[in-house]
């Protein structure tokens, strides 16, 4: 991912989130976002990270973490344990069954915020429409052999299925390849970002 | 890399509980008085708030680190504790005690009885985890410490960490349990079991009575054979001894000698050397005993609790499987308590916890260091 659109990124999470608030950041890799939020947001943070490697740098850091997977470590937890369950990048690279983790997630935070790269960027289209070709994209930077990613979707997908779902997005930004875009986002954007409640 | 070490320690003596002021165990039984060994490494700072409580395993003492004079074995986890390694002794305050019921110096089966003046025998009473803490907080007491950094041990040490938690939450800022468990599994029941039947089967054990007498080595020796494979893995046995042959040992048509026979047998006889067989049983009894739930829900008990938490577990530890810290950690999330947790790679088994000492370093230094600095 390039850094400039994970910076806008980390910025967009941080702005969505409250002073003095509770976070549970699954995938939380080393920690950076919750550090920071910490750090700018006086938060209460707890990380879910599989691999051992980050766990030692989220110590490091001075961050809660526990060594879990993201599925089994979320349905542990009771309803609305936390304000903010965030999902940067994580939904569409670890998670096996999206729905069920997003339904939990929504039953054990009170808001969820969700960002992953689009797969229907003008360039990805024109990938596969063109060359035939599985795309490769500044936000989708992997060929097909060497992916972390199981899942491919676009903003569109993930606002269609919020609605049939009755999940509420509260807040939303699309990245493009140098700033926030408004501009046929499905089309120009390159991550989307959400914030999403359930009554 | 030069081992930084503490140089010369000393155990002390705290004696409490004189009659008619003995100690009530959680069975409602008296005892006292009570000495305990223990020792200290570093210094407690003026404001007494750096002192951290390691909490040994089984077998071991209160010598956790340093060296004693004329000796070249250092303490047990001395790897772990000393300048500049995870415990800091340049920057925390760090005492070990020996458990209540052990051999080592704090009063066990084997101490003198004042109303017989001969030891104790079986006529010792039934102790719990929980009585062992109890007793570490008199020490603590004693020393004037209203609330450690942390308290930390492995295995038996963790059970420890985990009652520290439950019954004197306000009384630590943290602690760290190292594989190990809220209550025995059946099958750690059964190998300790075993390990209780070898003893008390051995002829000179006689109902405990064999102080001055002959000690029942042979049925302390198999106990402590059983105890030592439960503490490898099947990898770090294929490591360390393979299917080699080293002949030594007593001439006899089944002794193929191979080496993980010859190690078992020289860790049965060292064992015998410095381990009493009624502390056997009355530990291994607590460990069995101890349920930290107490049939209850942990996540309840633990609700409100502002101690943080870390819980550590090892890959290929069978006898302390992962699940076991999980459930730890699972209590701890439910009620709520700041809980971080790792799961580390590693080879050698339940012993991990004496061994893995990078990344054990590496991860209690920095799980201090934020406590340190938390309010």
């Amino acid at each position: 991912m390039l850094q400039y659109i994970r910076e806008i990124e980390f910025q967009t999470i941080c702005d969505y989130i409250k002073k003095g608030s509770s976070v549970l950041d699954l995938g939380c890799g080393d920690c950076e976002l919750l550090q920071r939020l910490i750090k700018d947001k006086n938060i209460k943070a707890q990380g879910i990270e599989i691999d051992e490697k980050e766990i030692y740098k989220c110590v490091k850091k001075g961050v809660s973490v526990l060594h879990e997977d993201i599925e089994y470590g979320l349905s542990e937890y009771k309803d609305k344990s936390f304000d903010y369950i965030v999902l940067q990048q994580s939904l569409s690279e670890v998670v096996k069954k999206p729905d069920k983790v997003i339904q939990e997630a929504l039953r054990v935070g009170r808001k969820v915020i969700i960002s992953f790269s689009n797969f229907a960027h003008y360039s990805a289209r024109l990938q596969i429409f063109l060359k035939g070709r599985t795309p490769v994209t500044p936000s989708l930077p992997y060929a097909w052999h060497n992916t972390p990613n199981l899942h491919f979707l676009s903003l569109s997908d993930f606002i269609e299925y919020c609605k049939e779902r009755n999940m509420k997005i509260e807040r939303k930004t699309y990245l493009g390849t140098k700033r926030k875009t408004y501009f046929f986002p499905n089309f120009c954007a390159l991550v989307g970002i959400f914030m999403i409640s359930q009554d | 890399m030069e081992d930084k070490s503490l140089g010369i320690v000393e155990t002390k003596n705290f004696i409490f509980a004189e009659p008619p002021n003995e100690f009530e165990l959680e069975n409602g039984e008296k005892l006292g008085p009570i000495t305990v060994a223990f020792e200290t490494y570093g210094k407690l700072n003026k404001e007494r708030s750096n002192a951290v409580l390691i909490t040994h395993a089984f077998s071991g003492d209160a010598h956790a680190a340093g060296y004693y004079e004329g000796d070249n074995k250092p303490g047990w986890w001395n790897s772990m504790i000393g300048p500049e390694k995870a415990f800091d002794t340049d920057k925390y305050y760090v005492i070990c005690s020996n458990v209540l019921g052990g051999c080592s110096g704090t009063t066990g089966p084997s101490s003198i009885n004042p109303e017989t003046g001969k030891p104790y025998g079986l006529d010792f009473p039934l102790i719990s985890i929980n009585d062992m803490v109890n007793v570490q907080n008199k020490l603590l007491e004693s020393l004037n410490i209203e609330k450690l950094l942390t308290v930390a041990g492995g295995s038996m040490g963790g059970m420890q960490a985990l009652s520290w938690l439950i019954k004197h939450p306000d009384k630590i800022k943290s602690t760290i349990i190292i594989a190990s468990a809220i209550k025995h599994s059946p099958q750690q029941i059964a190998f300790d079991e075993v390990g209780r039947v070898s003893i008390i089967s051995d002829p000179s054990w006689n109902e405990g009575d064999y102080y001055g007498k002959e000690n029942p080595v042979r049925g302390l020796a198999l106990a402590r054979m059983v105890g030592h494979i439960t503490y490898m893995s099947n990898e770090s046995m294929m490591e360390k001894f393979g299917r080699r042959i080293r002949n030594v040992g007593e001439k006899h048509k089944f002794n193929t000698g191979f080496e993980i026979e010859n190690y078992l047998h020289y860790r049965g006889s060292s064992f015998v050397e410095r381990f009493d067989a009624n502390s056997y049983l009355y530990i291994t009894k607590a460990i069995d005993c101890y349920d930290a739930s107490e049939g209850k829900n942990l996540s309840e008990i633990l609700h409100g609790v502002k101690a943080k938490v870390m819980v550590l577990a090892f890959k290929s530890d069978w006898l302390y499987p992962k699940y076991q810290s999980k459930e730890i950690v699972k209590a701890c999330k439910v009620a709520g308590i700041d809980t971080t947790s790792c799961e580390i790679e590693s080879t050698y088994g339940h012993d991990a916890f004496l061994l893995e000492i990078k990344e054990e370093t590496q991860l209690v230094k920095h799980f201090l260091e934020k406590v340190a600095q938390a309010d």
